[in-house]
């Protein structure tokens, strides 16, 4: 059994990962090993054949493959290692991952410092205890999209969507423009949770009709999907009988949210949060876990690659200063969630942070003509006004570096009020 | 006659109404909370435009090839864009960047490879 | 086809009793209406070896769940089937409830189960402090076990696939008849079978085939049980089966940890027409909720996997038939084998293929003609770090994790793929080897897993079914997709 060392393990090759491990090696760190299970990096990139990546972080609009590939080909550049094929099978607190690969059997490997970036995987029909038969012909959106754009296979010819996030949306164009028919998108929410861009784009522009406040409340076919019921559904999320809908399909799709995938973080000791099921970190993005960082999907759930490359480039340079200066104590303001906000990151802040903290939360609801506040015993420490908030997308305020250090309580407050 | 747009700039999602007259010309738009929207709603109203994305069986490879038009091309050539797609054949290898067709359907826009194929 | 012995249906007793009859000197063939073994109530049910508390004393549900109960340690070592025996409790909450307990202890003590008692309310919750605190008393049973039926019944039919049984699936039985030279003729969609002897093993379709046998015909209820299977966790909430007191309808409500560390709440007992129909229904699911929430009041089902259903076989005698066919030569069956029938099965299969060879005079194989079973690796998932590290050394293959959820590798489910009565479908390699038994639920793995079922079987992926039947995961390869028009309108 080989024993290695490193610097830095970062566990994923997808954008997160990518970026870290760019940021490490440019702030000085000499080894630098990404481990990655697909046989290419890049991550869920690879199957977002559709554009809209990179509008900020490049001023243009990329699609998933090429956003990849520029972050691919600048690690190649630095001489980052990036193992493919290889699945890291534990983690423990004093950061020793084991993991296998067919090409290199299995391997111990000390880091002094590890970066989580393993992303998130989808909610399955299980979650949402959906009744009806266990027939084939249902997938979630990401495992269709793969099929379709990775491995150029159709999954079926009639389609019904449910959830209206943006894989979903997204998967309704697809299919349509490879020859399927699409004949409903169903959301259980009074709103979509996906960009109205791609409301527009991926279900209007096609005819595909959007039924909102609506579930899938039974699933016939015995062997292949042959139909599903669509309900209304009251205020509180229950379907409202006499308003069934049938749809003849041979594919249903779900596109209901997304997990953060923390098997790894939890064996590790890493304390999550229950409201983004991601790590609790501070804002140099380190876990619980002296040493352990997490960015991008495995940390909370981001709608932009550019804030997941953002995010992780911090965590890359806290990661390399981690391991030149070991961890630095400072004592700690708790953020927690207020009003109308769920899920801010990071959950700490430190005191002697050395810049600006961006606090990213998700509207709980749709908030119009609104304010964030941050309150620090019953002050407002800082806001920011916006026309709309809504639970699609992520909403940031920004704490500067010397309203932090002139707070005087060890609490503040994230929450929105209407105006 | 009028014409109602989500305009798509922003979360916001401004719902427009757009008259316009018999020979399709924009004479106002309402119900935009910025000039963004009003620019959205005049292009959506007179020449829509679409980015087409799409992957095409490649010969020899398990993976097919990921394509894009090089620029929006006009909404309603979106089915012929795909037909046109559906029916060629891509030989390896292909780098991201290469034209797979060139000026689709006169639009001025090229069809192009957005990934490797080695 | 001829043989001398034909099984209708691959289910746990099928199973079993086509592993006892490879030890004679017989041709046997086992065939079922499904693509593999275990597709009816086998795959589908709690899972228990019931230690006999429940059956009245004198029926055969009792004589064989007893009997049947104490084959499964062996048996499971032998096969390499997970058995853990966790116990059990029957709670209860009132007074007529402990008058019941009370005669429930009686009856196992008549049947003979060891190790009966009744625990009062602090004795309950001192070992399961999750329990509703209303609990008054409960009846333990500390010999009560869990098993995986499903791979008990691969495992068996392996077994007996590896001593010379053959195995014929997609074979639903349209007719039976006696022919002039004194064999049955059966006949499926596909195939006729003639054979000097047949065995009803027929699940849920029992009664219709013993009416196809026979003059004198039986009648089946069909009973549907729904289940949540919820993720697995280093520490459950409960560390045995839980039982309610039981009902006319059978067992009740359960709330009992599975062999690989899920926890499964059900099932409910709704007679249905169609012993086909598997559905869940809104209104069976949110019974489930009800009733286990009366044994666990902290329930959540927020780590649900999966849902399920399966189909008791009840017939209105209310117990098994074992035996001959009355009045029918060389017919034979196993019909009504609902609970306690995982744990009868042994016991049955024994029993019957005494019967039959007896009758039939058949001559036992000598002992070095038995092939045992080839000891099978434990799963890579539950190995440890040098365990692991010798396995992928060994085969580069265990280096390559299918499964994550399940820590599942290409190697294994090759092997599913391989092995005598080999994985053909997604839930096939899904039961064998827990490839997307997992929280995502095959998201990642599916795609995965039809690329290698297609490679080792040599069938396009157009062809991987997830359940048999016309289950295709997929439509057409794109190009295809798009000369076909797809269903453009």
């Amino acid at each position: 059994m080989s024993d290695r060392q490193v610097d830095i393990l970062i566990i994923g090759a997808g954008p997160a990962g990518l970026a870290a491990a760019i940021a490490a090696r440019e702030s000085g760190v000499g080894s630098v090993l990404i481990l990655e299970r697909e046989n290419e990096p890049g991550g869920i990139l690879r199957q977002c054949i559709h554009n809209g990546f990179g509008l900020h972080r490049f001023q243009e609009e990329l699609t998933g493959p090429e956003y990849a590939a520029r972050d691919i080909a600048r690690v190649r550049d630095l001489g980052i290692p990036v193992e493919c094929g290889t699945t890291v099978l534990t983690l423990s607190p004093d950061r020793v991952a084991t993991c296998v690969s067919p090409a290199n059997g299995f391997q111990t490997i000390r880091a002094k410092a590890v970066i989580l970036a393993m992303g998130c995987r989808e909610r399955p029909r299980g979650a949402l205890c959906t009744p009806g038969t266990r027939c084939a012909g249902i997938y979630s959106a990401g495992t269709a999209q793969r099929f379709v754009n990775l491995e150029g296979w159709m999954p079926g010819r009639r389609v019904v969507i449910l959830g209206s996030g943006d894989i979903g949306l997204i998967m309704a164009r697809r299919m349509t423009l490879q020859g399927a028919k699409v004949l409903a998108c169903v959301e259980i929410m009074p709103y979509s949770s996906g960009l109205n861009r791609n409301i527009v784009q991926c279900l209007e522009d096609y005819g595909i009709p959007l039924y909102l406040s609506h579930t899938v409340t039974n699933i016939r076919g015995r062997e292949r999907l042959e139909g599903v019921t669509v309900s209304r559904v009251d205020e509180r999320r229950n379907p409202v009988s006499g308003t069934e809908i049938e749809f003849d399909c041979d594919t249903l799709l779900l596109s209901c949210g997304l997990i953060p995938e923390n098997e790894l973080s939890l064996g590790a000791g890493v304390k999550l949060s229950g409201a983004t099921s991601g790590a609790v970190v501070d804002d140099s993005l380190e876990t619980s876990v002296p040493g352990i960082f997490a960015c991008g999907n495995v940390l909370h759930v981001h709608d932009l690659v550019d804030h997941v490359s953002a995010e992780s480039f911090r965590a890359g340079r806290a990661a390399a200063d981690f391991v030149r200066s070991g961890k630095q104590e400072d004592s700690l303001i708790e953020v927690a969630d207020g009003d109308g906000v769920r899920g801010t990151v990071p959950q700490l802040i430190r005191k002697n942070t050395d810049g600006d903290v961006s606090l990213m939360f998700r509207p709980s609801a749709v908030f119009r003509n609104s304010t964030a506040v941050v309150e620090c015993g019953g002050q407002t420490v800082c806001s920011r006004k916006a026309l709309v908030f809504t639970p699609g997308e992520m909403a940031t305020v920004v704490l500067k570096k010397d309203v932090i250090r002139t707070l005087s309580g060890n609490r503040i407050t994230v929450r929105i009020e209407r105006n | 006659m009028e014409q109602i747009i989500t305009c798509i700039n922003c979360p916001m999602g401004c719902r427009m109404t757009v008259n316009m007259s018999p020979d399709g010309k924009v004479l106002s738009v309402s119900g935009n909370t910025c000039p963004r929207g009003e620019k959205y709603a005049v292009q959506e109203c007179t020449l829509p435009v679409r980015m087409i994305t799409a992957v095409i069986p490649a010969e020899g490879s398990a993976v097919p090839l990921s394509v894009k038009t090089s620029r929006p091309v006009p909404k309603a050539l979106i089915r012929q864009v795909m037909d046109i797609l559906g029916s060629i054949r891509i030989t390896l290898p292909v780098c991201a960047g290469q034209v797979i067709v060139p000026d689709i359907l006169q639009t001025g826009s090229d069809i192009i490879a957005t990934r490797d194929l080695p | 086809m001829t043989t001398d012995i034909l099984i209708i249906g691959a289910g746990i007793t099928g199973t079993a009793l086509a592993r006892e009859i490879s030890r004679y000197d017989v041709s046997c063939v086992v065939i079922d209406r499904a693509c593999d073994v275990a597709e009816g109530a086998t795959k589908a049910n709690s899972g228990i070896v019931h230690a006999g508390y429940d059956a009245v004393p004198g029926t055969l549900k009792a004589k064989y769940n007893v009997a049947g109960a104490a084959e499964y340690p062996g048996l499971c070592r032998e096969l390499g089937v997970p058995y853990r025996r966790c116990g059990a409790l029957v709670i209860g909450f009132d007074e007529a409830d402990e008058a019941s307990l009370r005669n429930l202890l009686e009856r196992g003590i008549r049947n003979g189960v060891e190790g009966l008692r009744i625990l009062d309310h602090d004795a309950v919750l001192k070992m399961e402090p999750n329990l509703n605190p209303e609990v008054r008393s409960a009846l333990y049973i500390p010999t009560s076990a869990i098993v995986s039926p499903y791979e008990m019944a691969f495992a068996l039919a392996d077994d007996a696939a590896l001593n010379g049984v053959a195995f014929r699936f997609n074979q639903p039985v349209r007719s039976v008849e006696r022919t002039n030279g004194g064999y049955w003729k059966i006949c499926t969609d596909t195939d006729q079978y003639e054979c000097r002897a047949v065995v009803n093993c027929a699940g849920a379709s029992g009664a219709e085939i013993h009416n196809m046998i026979s003059d004198i015909p039986v009648e089946m209820i069909h009973r549907r049980g729904q289940y949540y299977l919820l993720d697995r966790a280093e520490h459950q909430p409960f560390a045995m089966t839980v039982f309610q007191c039981p009902s006319r309808m059978g067992k009740g409500v359960l709330v009992s940890p599975t062999v690989h560390g899920n926890l499964l709440l059900g099932p409910t007992a709704e007679d249905i027409d169609d012993p086909l129909d598997t559905a869940t229904t809104a209104e069976g699911l949110a019974d489930i909720l009800q009733k286990a929430g009366r044994t666990w009041p902290g329930i959540s089902t927020r780590t649900n996997i999966t849902n399920f259903s399966g189909i008791r076989a009840h017939l209105t005698t209310d117990d098994f038939m074992v035996g001959p066919v009355s009045g029918c030569e060389n017919a034979y069956e196993a019909i009504g084998i609902e609970s306690p029938g995982l744990s009868s099965a042994p016991a049955i299969a024994g029993d019957l293929c005494r019967m039959i060879a007896g009758e039939m005079k058949w001559n036992r194989k000598a002992d070095d003609r038995i092939r045992p079973v080839p000891v099978r690796e434990k799963a890579f998932s539950s190995m440890t770090a040098e365990e692991r590290a010798g396995m992928v050394r060994k085969d580069p293959l265990y280096g390559n994790i299918i499964c994550r959820c399940e820590t599942v590798t290409e190697a294994e489910i090759r092997q599913a793929v391989r092995r005598p009565v080999g994985a053909r479908t997604i839930d096939g390699v899904k039961r064998r080897t827990r490839a997307g038994m997992g929280r995502c639920q095959g998201g990642f793995c599916l795609p995965r897993v039809a690329a290698i079922i297609a490679e080792e079987t040599g069938c396009s992926l157009a062809e991987v079914t997830k359940d048999g039947g016309n289950s295709r995961i997929l439509a057409e390869p794109l190009d295809a997709f798009l000369k076909g028009g797809g269903d453009r309108e």
